[in-house]
């Protein structure tokens, strides 16, 4: 049941916050509804029967382990992104415009119903219209500055992940043909597994590199990520936080899906696929990275470096990389959530997207700040954060199977990355002030939402709490047979 | 011949017919000029990926395929371009060649290896089915989402670009309705409600790029890029 009142929730304060009762109201909704949609969530990822799928509709509505996965990290992001949203969007929408704020909040929670209903919905239709609906209920928030960068990256946003999925359609359409061929099993994620040894090869071949090609523009992979930097950084910060953070991640959990059933064809080598075009992302955001010059850019290439690593985890095989796949999903939307937040403090206090025009920031706000370095220490990878821990498993986990050359590789490019984040966000912290600028605090919400989003960024990289280790472990059974 | 054998000759060759127009508006709006005529070739392929569905059903005997048929062409060939003219009705009607990468003469070769390209890639996958049907729907339909895709990447305006999308869906269900007939109802309305989303959500941002730039070539639009 659980299920059903996650997708409900932000259904109800969807509506809610279009009445107009002050400003206030709508933001305050927003965050009461993400608040129950966590709190189920959690629910919903611990306290259900271990191992066991948590059905609300049979064949429709259920998720087992790597779904609660999913839906734990989009309920959380959801949560911190509306308290963040709170100040940031008060600021920057002019007073005599309250229908805008309104719209903003309305929309908001319709683009968290649609991704909250990927890892919940198991009929694989539905699943590839709710990956659909996240990016058309996005647009508009994505251009929700009305300025001439944001229209653009919003029209290219809509046109290229809206192309990507009408190759999705047909892949799912030619998967359901397989699945008519090899007997009457449901056209769930379970009921695919289970089939997927009667599909023959050549269609399961041509359903994956459709899907692969559609769903994996709009998760960012290397060479369809062109939309990505420029749609994740002209949006609003809090929903950057929740396009990086957690969107790309639940269209990447469809492709994932599809792991296991690959691996009932060997001809396929589905493995071989992921690592190639991991490897591939994850070398070519790390060279691009380097010469972003706008922070939130930075921030957004480094989204497509983590959406490879995930890809490389996955496709390296073995318990111990899939274990590495669901942290580093985990770890990553976490960390990319706070680092969208951080950029969103620096943005509210510097007025300044480009790098170049920030220095010394830690003069001009501490809190801001500490919130940009620590942020990108984690992202970057540097212990004792959560990153560090869930890539070093999945290095570990490629050197234990005697894949020395992918995870050489994607070491490299790790270490490439992390000089190409670190060394823009040192000096932008910590150089030389530009002219002499007054102290700015941070609004209040703002510190909250970064301290809540820090909790797991810092906490998950010390200690992993058993219930969460459980969760990980299930999440990595779901991407083997 | 006895009667069902003959009922079927005639459905597989009307399904035929059907998709060989279809194939034919998908090279119509690659060679078209204006932006009316390219939405008014979108509305006919709708109609034919109705009939191929209409066709398929009475094949099958099955009710599910009218419904499908009625639904697209009341979303696709009524509500969709009614919307798009309420929207953004001076971009439908304006009288001037959509820009383009290519000229038309170039675009319509490659158009043609794009086919051979979708027969080519669906020759393996036809292997596992004698059906008539999906041997005929599934490379059309395969063509019909390729051409879609090479229009959105060749025309630099707005609307022709909404309209490639469109019918890369087109072309998408036109191999369904053949492969997948017996996909959940629920599904096929959601799906339909999801194009209609698409045009307005694609429309009301054409609407706004309009407005705030006062032109629609977004292919011009390039202020966001790395140095």
């Amino acid at each position: 049941m659980e299920l059903l009142y996650i997708l409900l929730i932000p259904l109800c304060t969807a509506g809610l916050s279009l009445l107009p009762f002050g400003r206030k109201w709508a933001a305050a909704v927003t965050i009461l509804g993400a608040l129950a949609v966590f709190l189920l969530s959690a629910r919903t990822a611990f306290f259900s029967p271990r191992g066991e799928e948590v059905v609300a509709l049979p064949g429709w509505i259920s998720c087992d382990g790597l779904g609660a996965l999913v839906l734990l990290l989009v309920a959380f992001v959801g949560l911190t992104a509306a308290i963040f949203s709170w100040e940031y969007i008060e600021k920057m929408v002019p007073s005599d415009r309250p229908r805008k704020i309104r719209r903003y909040y309305a929309r908001y929670n319709l683009f968290l119903l649609s991704m909250l209903a990927v890892p919940a919905f198991s009929q694989v239709a539905l699943v590839w219209i709710a990956v659909e609906l996240t990016t058309l209920l996005s647009v508009f928030l994505v251009s929700f500055e009305n300025t001439i960068e944001a229209l653009e990256a919003a029209w290219k946003y809509v046109v290229l992940t809206c192309l990507g999925a009408a190759f999705a359609l047909l892949g799912i359409l030619i998967l359901y043909w397989g699945m008519d061929l090899s007997g009457k099993e449901p056209f769930t994620w379970t009921g695919l597994s289970r089939a997927s040894a009667g599909i023959p090869p050549d269609l399961l071949k041509a359903a994956f590199l459709l899907i692969l090609v559609g769903f994996g523009t709009k998760a960012g992979l290397v060479p369809l990520h062109t939309w990505l930097p420029d749609a994740h950084s002209q949006a609003p910060s809090p929903v950057c936080a929740l396009l990086s953070g957690v969107e790309t991640t639940a269209v990447l959990y469809v492709i994932l899906r599809l792991l296991p059933v690959l691996q009932s064809a060997p001809s396929i080598q589905g493995e071989r696929w992921f690592l190639v075009a991991g490897l591939l992302s994850t070398g070519i955001a790390a060279f691009l990275l380097i010469q972003a010059k706008d922070y939130k850019r930075l921030f957004a290439f480094s989204t497509v470096e983590h959406m490879g690593i995930i890809m490389v985890a996955a496709g390296l095989g073995g318990p111990a990389a899939y274990y590495g796949a669901a942290f580093q999903m985990l770890s990553h939307g976490v960390t990319k959530s706070f680092c969208f937040f951080a950029a969103g403090s620096t943005l509210l206090v510097t007025g300044s997207r480009e790098m170049a025009t920030v220095r010394g920031l830690v003069r001009m706000s501490p809190g801001a700040a500490m919130a940009l370095m620590a942020g990108g220490l984690a992202i970057a990878g540097a212990p004792p954060f959560a990153v560090f821990l869930s890539e070093f498993s999945i290095l570990r986990a490629g050197l234990a199977n005697g894949q020395y050359l992918a995870s050489g590789l994607l070491a490299v490019f790790i270490v490439i990355a992390f000089w190409g984040i670190l060394q823009p966000i040192n000096r932008m912290v910590f150089g030389q002030p530009l002219e002499q600028s007054k102290k700015m605090g941070l609004p209040l919400t703002s510190g909250m939402a970064l301290v809540l989003a820090a909790i797991p960024v810092i906490f998950l990289g010390l200690y992993l709490p058993e219930p969460l280790h459980e969760l990980l472990r299930l999440a990595a059974t779901a991407l083997g047979r | 011949m006895s009667d069902p054998q003959a009922a079927l000759l005639v459905c597989q060759k009307l399904n035929a017919l059907a998709g060989g127009l279809f194939l034919l508006t998908a090279f119509g709006m690659i060679a078209m000029r204006q932006v009316l005529a390219s939405l008014n070739l979108f509305v006919g392929q709708s109609i034919l990926l109705a009939a191929a569905a209409f066709f398929l059903g009475l094949q099958h005997g099955s009710v599910h395929l009218f419904v499908v048929a009625g639904i697209t062409v009341f979303v696709k060939a009524l509500l969709i371009p009614w919307l798009l003219r309420r929207i953004i009705r001076h971009e439908i009607y304006a009288r001037r060649e959509i820009s383009q990468v290519l000229n038309i003469p170039t675009s319509l070769l490659i158009v043609v290896g794009l086919v051979m390209a979708a027969y080519f890639i669906s020759s393996p996958l036809l292997r596992v089915t004698p059906d008539p049907f999906i041997r005929l729907n599934l490379p059309i339909g395969l063509a019909g989402l390729f051409l879609g895709a090479y229009g959105v990447m060749v025309r630099r305006e707005a609307v022709p670009q909404v309209i490639g999308i469109l019918s890369m869906e087109n072309g998408a269900f036109f191999a369904g309705v053949a492969i997948a007939s017996g996909l959940p109802l629920i599904a096929e309305l959601a799906a339909a409600f999801d194009v209609l989303i698409i045009a307005l959500v694609m429309g009301l941002l054409t609407h706004r790029i309009h407005e705030r730039m006062g032109t629609t070539t977004v292919g011009r639009m390039v202020s966001l890029k790395e140095e």
